[in-house]
Formats: structure tokens, sequence, C-alpha cells
């Protein structure tokens, strides 16, 4: 923990000397830019633009998430609709980001279903092959088990599929979420009116490098935040029953 | 309906199983093999390994029905079985593994059954921490918590040392008497099978049909060494 702050305040030592030297107007020192995050954040503009993006981003990684596991368990489970289903996963998975969302945009008009819709678009074949992957691996005699004891189909979810599928879940998840905070930010710079996306444009448009990193490094930081504190204490609650290697 | 027909009968006519192989190849398991137990009765399948024994617990458990024949199982009432692994979920304790199962046992109920089976100590525990022989056990009290119908039981004390095993065939006679089931038990211990049943149906090579049926007299157990011998040597003669 020590080693890693030191490593972050070695970052900001580096940005200090690198804009000392450097053009301050393309690369301002850390105190302008938390001068420029305290000026937007007094304003409140700072925090409604956090809110809106991370609420955008809630809702296309649970939409993601829950489209992408019931197709992936679906997938896994049955081969013949793996067959049926997995060429389209493989066209979507290799559509760049952009398409989809300027379809989308085209197709939906310029609005908050098409924008969410786009970014859950460009998550769920990522999460629906690592899903299908943890199904294939569902344990066959612990099925047996569960039918022999007649589980109900809401005890054999919770207490023999879930638990097997978490180590998946959890790679779906960490690796989702970095994904979709990126891309919604591409889709507010293309056609949202507001949050971090919208901002960074407008810092764009005015070659404010500023109010750009005013504007991203805060919500980096708090993506950052929510993997440590929500992400990786699930990931240990999952696992709590494994042997602890070490 | 069955010919001495009662609700508590578990009774089975298996005229063919074939099972496919990996390669293609299409395998006889199963052929003309039938059988019944009353309600009550312990009955053993034993016959050499690879025979289909487990196939044979598979198809009376439900969980094959890929097969020309019929099960009758007991009209009302759960199955519980005990695989010859102990199939237990890794991520939930010993009690909670016997719970999910048994909902509706109650504590007092675990209590004695867990002392029964020495796994008090061990009900927090999760599988992964439990030796073979405890986890063995943990898998029998599930089976027995949701006080079965028709107990099912596939070699359940295979690859244990032998004193254990012992022990584990006696706690689970004292069990077996305590309640009114059906139990079949798959094994190919000739000694597990004389010290649990009622009825020893002996079974051929692959395909497998019952050779012969041998009585065992009552109470099970208490028997001196020569009656064993004698049953063993009945049992001998009829694998021919």
């Amino acid at each position: 923990m020590a080693l890693r702050l030191l490593s972050l305040l070695a970052l900001l030592l580096i940005w200090q000397i690198a804009a000392h030297f450097g053009n301050p107007r393309l690369l301002p020192g850390p105190a302008a830019v938390f001068a420029a995050m305290w000026a937007q954040a007094s304003t409140g503009a700072l925090f409604a633009a956090l809110a809106v993006t991370l609420l955008r981003v809630v809702a296309a990684f649970v939409l993601a998430m829950f489209a992408g596991a019931a197709i992936g368990y679906a997938m896994g489970r049955h081969r013949a609709l793996d067959r049926l289903v997995d060429p389209w996963m493989v066209v979507l998975l290799n559509l760049p980001a952009l398409v989809i969302i300027v379809l989308a945009y085209i197709w939906a008009g310029l609005n908050e279903v098409a924008a969410i819709g786009a970014v859950a678009l460009n998550k769920l074949p990522n999460a629906t092959v690592t899903i299908r992957e943890g199904a294939r691996a569902l344990d066959a005699g612990l099925d047996e088990m569960a039918e022999v004891f007649a589980l109900s189909p809401w005890k054999r979810l919770r207490h023999v599929v879930l638990p097997q599928l978490a180590p998946y879940l959890a790679a779906a998840t960490r690796t989702g979420l970095s994904l979709v905070w990126k891309i919604v930010l591409v889709v507010e710079l293309l056609g949202r009116p507001n949050g971090v996306g919208f901002e960074i444009n407008i810092a764009f448009q005015l070659f404010d490098v500023t109010l750009l990193l005013a504007y991203a490094l805060p919500f980096t930081a708090l993506m950052l935040l929510i993997e440590t504190l929500l992400v990786q204490p699930f990931e240990r609650h999952v696992s709590r029953w494994r042997p602890r290697a070490a | 309906m069955s010919p001495a027909g009662g609700p508590a009968r578990l009774e089975a006519r298996i005229a063919r199983k074939v099972v496919r192989a990996a390669s293609g190849q299409s395998l006889d398991v199963l052929a003309d093999l039938s059988f019944a137990l009353g309600a009550g009765e312990t009955g053993a399948l034993i016959g050499p390994s690879g025979c289909g024994k487990s196939t044979l617990l598979r198809i009376i458990a439900g969980l094959d029905r890929h097969f020309d024949g019929f099960v009758h199982r007991p009209a009302r009432g759960r199955i519980g079985m005990a695989f010859q692994e102990p199939r237990l979920l890794p991520w939930r304790s010993v009690e909670d593994n016997v719970r999910l199962a048994a909902p509706q046992a109650s504590g007092e109920e675990l209590d004695v059954l867990f002392a029964q089976l020495g796994l008090a100590d061990h009900r927090a525990h999760y599988p992964g921490e439990l030796s073979l022989g405890l986890a063995r056990r943990a898998a029998l009290a599930r089976a027995f918590a949701v006080r079965p119908a028709l107990l099912l039981l596939d070699e359940p004390f295979v690859s244990l040392d032998a004193p254990l095993a012992r022990q584990l065939r006696g706690d689970l006679c004292r069990l077996v008497e305590s309640r009114e089931m059906i139990t079949l038990l798959v094994t190919h211990d000739v000694e597990e099978a004389i010290a649990l049943a009622d009825r020893v149906f002996v079974l051929s090579a692959r395909p497998a049909r019952v050779l012969g049926i041998v009585p065992i007299a009552k109470p099970r157990g208490r028997m001196d060494g020569a009656q064993e011998s004698a049953i063993a040597d009945e049992i001998d003669s009829v694998r021919g």
C-alpha cells in the first residue's frame, strides 16, 4: 500500500517537472489542474457531470452483464445454440465500438436509449464469451446431485451454478467496467449534451488541456475507487471457501 | 402395476441399456436385468467392476432416462443418494450442504445425525477442509437428512482404509435399521454386502444381469464368522 502511494507521488512529481519545462498550455502542472478541478467542483458542474456519466456506466454495465450472463450461460449449456449464436458474437466482438455507436445514434436517434444500448452492445460479446467458458466448465456431478436431491431452480442457481460462475463473473466485471466507462465517454462526446465526455469535448474545442484533465482525472479516480472498494471485495467474498494460497 | 405392488416398493426391469463410448462404439451395459425390493428392505448389488453397477444406480435415481424398460420407485417420498465421490458443494459448509438438501430437517434432527456420524465438530467446515472419510460421512448425512423413502449408495466406502470403512459401515447399519426406507447399495465388496443387506443381487459381467439372489438372515451384522463365510461361499457359487 505504502509502495503504491509512493509510486503515485512519483508520478505527480514527474508530471510537475515535465510541466515546468514544457509549454503550460499543452501540459499544465498539477496545481493548475487541481485549481480548475476546485473551480468546477464549487459550481457543482463537476459533480453533475460525474453523476450523469456514472449513471450511464452503471446502466450499460448492468444491462450488458445480465444479458451477457444469460446468453453466455445458455450457449455454454446447449451446443446447438452455441453453434447458432457464436458467429454473431464473433461479428459483434470485431465490430469497432465507434461503428456501433454511430449506427445506434443514426437508427435510434440522439437519445439516452441509443447511448446506453450502444455501450451495452459493445460490452455484451465480451461478457457472453467469458460466461460461456464458465458454463462449459460447470460440474456435471454437482448437477446430478442437485437433480437427485430435487433442489428448486432458485436454489440451484444460487448455491450450485452461481458459485461456480463467480470467478468468470468477476473477470467479466473487471474487464467490463473499464471497457464500459471508456466507451461511455465516446458516446457522450458524440451525442449527449452532458456528462464527462461532453465536457471533454468542450475542452477539446477550446484546446483547454487544464479543463480536460480537471474532468478526466476525477472520473478515472472514481472508477479506480469502485474497482478497489466494490469489485475486489466481491471477488474475495466469493472465493472465501478456497483454501488460501501461501 | 407391479405384481406385489405397494406404494413403498422399488422395482426395476431393464431390458436393455446401451452406452455410446467416445470412440462412437456402442456398448450393451445392461441386459434383461430385473429385481425388486419391498418396504424397509436393503438390497446390495454386487458384481465385477465395470459391469454397469453405477449406470444402473443412475437409472434408478432417475438421472438417466435413456433405456428400454421401467423403474417403479416408491410413490411418495424423496430420494437420498451418496455418490461414489462425496459431491458436496465446496463453497458451502458441511451443515449448509446438508440443510440445502434437507430444509425440512429440524435442528435437533441434525444434531443427532451429525453426532451419529461423528461430524459434530465439523459442521462449520468447508468440504475442502475435510479428509475424504469425513467428506463421505457428510455426504451420508445429507442423504439421510432428507428422510428418504429410497436411499441409494454407490460404493460409499470405496478407497477408505479398512478400519474406517468398518466403522462407517457400522454407523450406516444403525441408521438403516432406525428408518423405514428402501436402501439399495452398490458394492464390489462381499463383506460389505453381507453386513448391510437383506438380499444380495449378484450381477454378471457386462452386459449385466442378475445371476442370482442371496437372502441374508437378520439380524444383520450379528452373525458369527461361520455364517458369514457360508453366505460368502453362496455368493461365490452364484458368481460361478
